[in-house]
């Protein structure tokens, strides 16, 4: 395989770590508002993503990173013609981050409903924004010959991305309620076991309506098999929900995430960012990766420290393996930490 | 033209405030993370309860300022792609290796180990959760050298081609890009004002809390006890890292004399040629214009600074402007930097940081050993060391107060000399964002409307601002409480694999959101 390609490879899949790993988290933070009935369930789920999600989190700007690395030109075009949904993506990763470190540091109870109240809508707009800005990689925006994007805002918000949106939405807030299952016991784990019922048949309705229009206009073969593996994926986790195997059913939201992911990127294959303008405009995995030296470099840097990655983030989960419930949660902070 | 200005200015504005201010928590976490490992490591070894405590309490501050560290940082990583798109299409082949890295590397590592280690206290045998603060410490350090290996190819471009077909930077030596003496010395010299800079804060929370003890306001010897054992601690490590930046900074203006030259006049405000060169200590009337009024200065200094002896030439503003016109066109007004900033930049980071250091050296002093002072002087562990000017010899109660105080007061002055150390940095290198390679006018996204990054300038000064009023409220709160000595030491030690199911199955978190 050529290195410009092994590179498209590598960032599909960090994209896809970071959907499979924070689309969780996002999930959680949405939850809190629809599953957790008072502020001791939403303190269960927040904790069951509490050592991790800063980890998940790396994965976005490891892609990024990545990206600027080996395709600057993507790199650059991406982030400044998608300014606004991005600026609206960092300051809701930034007081999400805030808010999940801070909602305890005080007692206060405006104090700690205004950091939840924070957590649900930061969750719940990345968790849409992601999607329609990834539709809009696939369908291809106005790109210039000097690869710069020359469309304007309102051009993103076209009704494809708002599917795609909205598709990733509910998709990462099934796989939420998935997790939380998977993590907490007592009553909120049968009733997060429910809403992931009614969740998992939304997404469905949502993911196949929008896969298959990507299908017929960009789609091939390969992303064919990936939409059917999709498909079957969220059949399955639905089932395993259903018998309240909920290991199982993990697996396959995340497998569903990860195939849904796999048909936008081979789909895209080999563009990077198709033009509507003109398709010569097109930035591709050719013109505009970085040189073969630095692909290089990078690719043994990559292969070194991956696996170590993978192997200290799982053992993480490991670690935290056992499930939480309300009685797991101390009471309000004693009156001498304040 | 003028939209090319106002678009220029207004990304230089949102870099630097975002950058500043990303920064004033980046040397804060760097140094308490490993201060923090520090003592937790001493807790493990000797058992101590005081140890225990400081490692519970710097570790609180430590974890409120790293939450904001960590997600001021995610601006950075893609503001280069949102203002500056064509600096990333120009300088991604080089720039974007050493920012991958330090995600790869040095992020995950952090992020990962942190989060075990805020919520392992119950989940991880003692040793291994000390571990996990070390590799933290280990991952801020990483870290930070790979985004100064970023910055000094900006300041000195190395191990590199410019590709002919594309005009663009290419990468050919990524071994010299990663250790080349601008970003060594650089690296030495930011992670010692590092530590400065927490040991400095350290200095003035404790000295908060013994001076209240002395006074007789903190009834707990407990926390006298561990608040006296983080003095002495910030108080060596303040020395250190105060000798250590000096040494560094001196090395660093040699390798700026040598790569950019016109920074360091700058910095001087030296308008011409001289031999033996003045170190300008103040000057009063307007330096940038030419000439300076009234000026204090130490013959033969600036001479040493640039050279080591006390008497060769250094090139005036005025000579190495005409030589970068004639080197790569223009006139020679196009490459002067703006002096003000970095005349008294230059000064004020040497200034504040320096204060604080001296202020350390005088707390060493006074609050040394036991052993060092007559029997009837010794106070014991528990309470507030008397400051004592001889073996026999208390400071009076004036000078007593005011010393406490200037502990205090100096906590924030490496901070405040970290953000005039970037901004003379990055502004003395104008007009260049690389230098001699690209200029920052070319720099900006030609795409993103005035109109959008005014908004984006908003947004993010507007969030920055109430983050910080909110964090500065939690900090105080959390320093004037003090250690919790209510807490007590785990008395167990948990195993990897967990206590058995029956056992502990109900038992609430040791930390918990
Ligand atoms: C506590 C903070 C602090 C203190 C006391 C000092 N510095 Fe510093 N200095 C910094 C904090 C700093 C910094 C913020 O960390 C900078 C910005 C860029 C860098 O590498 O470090 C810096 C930059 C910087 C530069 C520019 C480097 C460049 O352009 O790449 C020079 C020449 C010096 N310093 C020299 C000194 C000297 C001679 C000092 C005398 C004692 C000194 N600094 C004290
Ligand atoms: C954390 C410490 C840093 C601080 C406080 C800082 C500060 C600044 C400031 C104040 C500016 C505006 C300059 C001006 O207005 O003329 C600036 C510009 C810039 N800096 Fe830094 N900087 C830091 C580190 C870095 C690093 C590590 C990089 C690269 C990885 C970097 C890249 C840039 C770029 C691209 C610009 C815009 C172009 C320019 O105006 O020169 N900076 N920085
Ligand atoms: C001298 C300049 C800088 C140094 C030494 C530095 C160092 C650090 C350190 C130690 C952290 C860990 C947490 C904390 O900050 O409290 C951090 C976080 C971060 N920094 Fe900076 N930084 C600098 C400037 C920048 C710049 C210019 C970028 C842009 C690429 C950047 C990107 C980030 C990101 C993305 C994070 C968050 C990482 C996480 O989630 O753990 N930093 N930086």
């Amino acid at each position: 395989m050529h290195l410009n390609d092994f590179w498209f490879v590598l960032i599909a899949v960090l994209w896809t770590g970071y959907f499979f790993l924070e689309g969780f988290d996002f999930g959680i933070g949405i939850l809190t508002r629809t599953l957790a009935r008072d502020t001791t369930e939403r303190r269960v789920l927040i904790n069951t993503i509490g050592p991790v999600w800063d980890g998940n989190e790396v994965w976005l700007l490891t892609a990024g990173g990545a990206t600027f690395a080996a395709f600057p030109d993507w790199y650059a075009t991406l982030f400044s013609g998608f300014y606004l949904p991005l600026l609206a993506i960092l300051v809701c990763l930034i007081v999400r981050g805030v808010a999940f470190e801070y909602r305890a540091k005080r007692t206060g109870e405006r104090w700690q409903r205004n950091w939840e109240l924070a957590i649900f809508w930061t969750s719940l707009i990345p968790a849409f924004l992601w999607g329609v800005a990834f539709a809009n990689i696939v369908h291809g925006v106005d790109i210039d010959r000097d690869k710069n994007y020359v469309g304007g805002f309102w051009d993103l918000l076209n009704p494809y991305a708002i599917l795609g949106g909205l598709v990733t939405l509910a998709l990462f807030t099934f796989h939420g309620a998935v997790f939380a299952a998977l993590k907490t016991v007592g009553d909120i784990r049968e009733r997060a076991r429910a809403q992931a019922l009614g969740l998992g048949l939304a997404t469905a309705v949502l993911a196949v309506v929008f896969l298959v229009w990507t299908q017929s206009h960009s789609g091939n073969g390969w992303s064919l098999a990936a939409l059917v593996v999709a498909v079957l994926a969220l059949v399955a986790s639905l089932a395993a929900n259903k018998v309240a195997r909920e290991g199982w059913a993990f697996v396959f939201s995340g497998l569903t995430v990860v195939a849904a992911v796999a048909v936008l990127f081979l789909a895209l294959f080999p563009d990077v960012m198709p033009s509507t303008l003109d398709p010569a405009y097109s930035l591709t995995v050719t013109n505009s990766a970085s040189s073969p030296y630095t692909l290089k470099v990078m690719t043994v840097v990559a292969a070194v420290f991956t696996p170590i990655v993978l192997l200290y983030q799982s053992w993480t989960y490991w670690v935290f393996r056992k499930r939480i419930g309300v009685q797991h949660i101390p009471a309000a902070p004693r009156p001498a930490d304040h | 033209m003028e939209l090319a200005v106002a678009h220029e200015t207004i990304a230089r504005w949102q870099f630097g405030i975002t950058t500043v201010y990303h920064f004033l928590f980046v040397p804060l976490t760097i140094s308490l993370s490993a201060i923090v490992a520090g003592l937790q490591t001493a807790w493990v070894r000797t058992g101590k309860e005081k140890y225990f405590h400081a490692t519970k309490f710097w570790g609180k501050l430590f974890l409120i300022n790293i939450a904001m560290g960590v997600v001021t940082g995610i601006v950075q990583e893609f503001q280069f792609g949102m203002n500056w798109s064509d600096y990333s299409r120009f300088v991604g082949d080089v720039f974007g290796a050493p920012l991958a890295m330090e995600a790869l590397i040095a992020f995950f590592f952090e992020s990962t180990f942190i989060g075990l280690w805020i919520f392992g206290w119950d989940r991880l045998p003692k040793k291994i959760h000390c571990a996990c603060i070390w590799l933290v410490a280990i991952g801020t350090v990483l870290s930070g050298y790979f985004i100064l290996a970023a910055n000094s190819w900006m300041q000195h471009p190395v191990g590199y081609r410019i590709d002919p077909a594309t005009g663009k930077a290419q990468l050919t030596d990524i071994g010299r890009v990663l250790f080349q003496n601008t970003t060594l010395v650089q690296v030495f010299h930011t992670l010692t004002a590092a530590f400065l800079t927490g040991a400095a804060f350290m200095v003035g929370i404790a000295s908060y809390h013994l001076w209240r003890a002395e006074r007789g306001k903190e009834g707990d010897g407990r926390k006298t006890a561990a608040m006296r054992t983080s003095l002495r601690v910030a108080l060596v490590i303040a020395v250190l890292g105060g000798l250590g930046t000096a040494v560094s900074g001196d090395t660093l203006a040699k390798v700026m004399f040598e790569q950019q030259p016109m920074k360091m006049a700058s910095a001087e405000a030296l308008w011409d040629t001289q031999a033996p060169a003045p170190f300008s200590i103040f000057a009063v009337g307007d330096v940038s214009q030419g000439h300076n009024s009234v000026e204090l200065e130490i013959p033969g200094i600036l001479s040493f600074l640039a050279h080591s002896d006390f008497s060769t030439a250094v090139p005036g503003i005025n000579d190495t402007a005409a030589a970068e016109a004639a080197r790569y066109g223009g006139q020679p007004d196009d490459y002067i930097p703006n002096i003000f900033v970095t005349y008294w930049g230059f000064r004020l980071m040497i200034g504040f940081g320096m204060t604080s250091f001296v202020a350390a050296l005088i707390g060493l002093w006074t609050t040394r050993r036991r052993f060092w002072l007559a029997p009837e002087h010794r106070t014991g562990e528990d309470e507030a060391p008397k400051l004592m000017l001889t073996r026999n010899r208390e400071l009076g109660p004036l000078l007593t107060k005011w010393s406490w105080r200037i502990g205090i007061l100096t906590m924030g002055f490496p901070l405040i000399a970290n953000s005039f150390g970037w901004i003379f940095t990055e502004m003395g290198r104008q007009p260049w964002v690389v230098f001699g390679l690209m200029r920052t006018a070319d720099a900006v996204s030609p795409n993103v409307s005035v109109g959008t990054q005014i908004g984006a300038l908003t947004t993010f000064t507007l969030l920055y601002a109430v983050l910080a009023v909110i964090e500065v409220k939690l900090l105080v709160k959390y320093a004037k409480a003090g250690p919790v000595t209510s807490e007590e030491p785990p008395t167990k030690d948990p195993t990897l694999r967990g206590p058995s199911p029956d056992e502990d199955a109900d038992q609430p978190l040791a930390f918990a959101y």
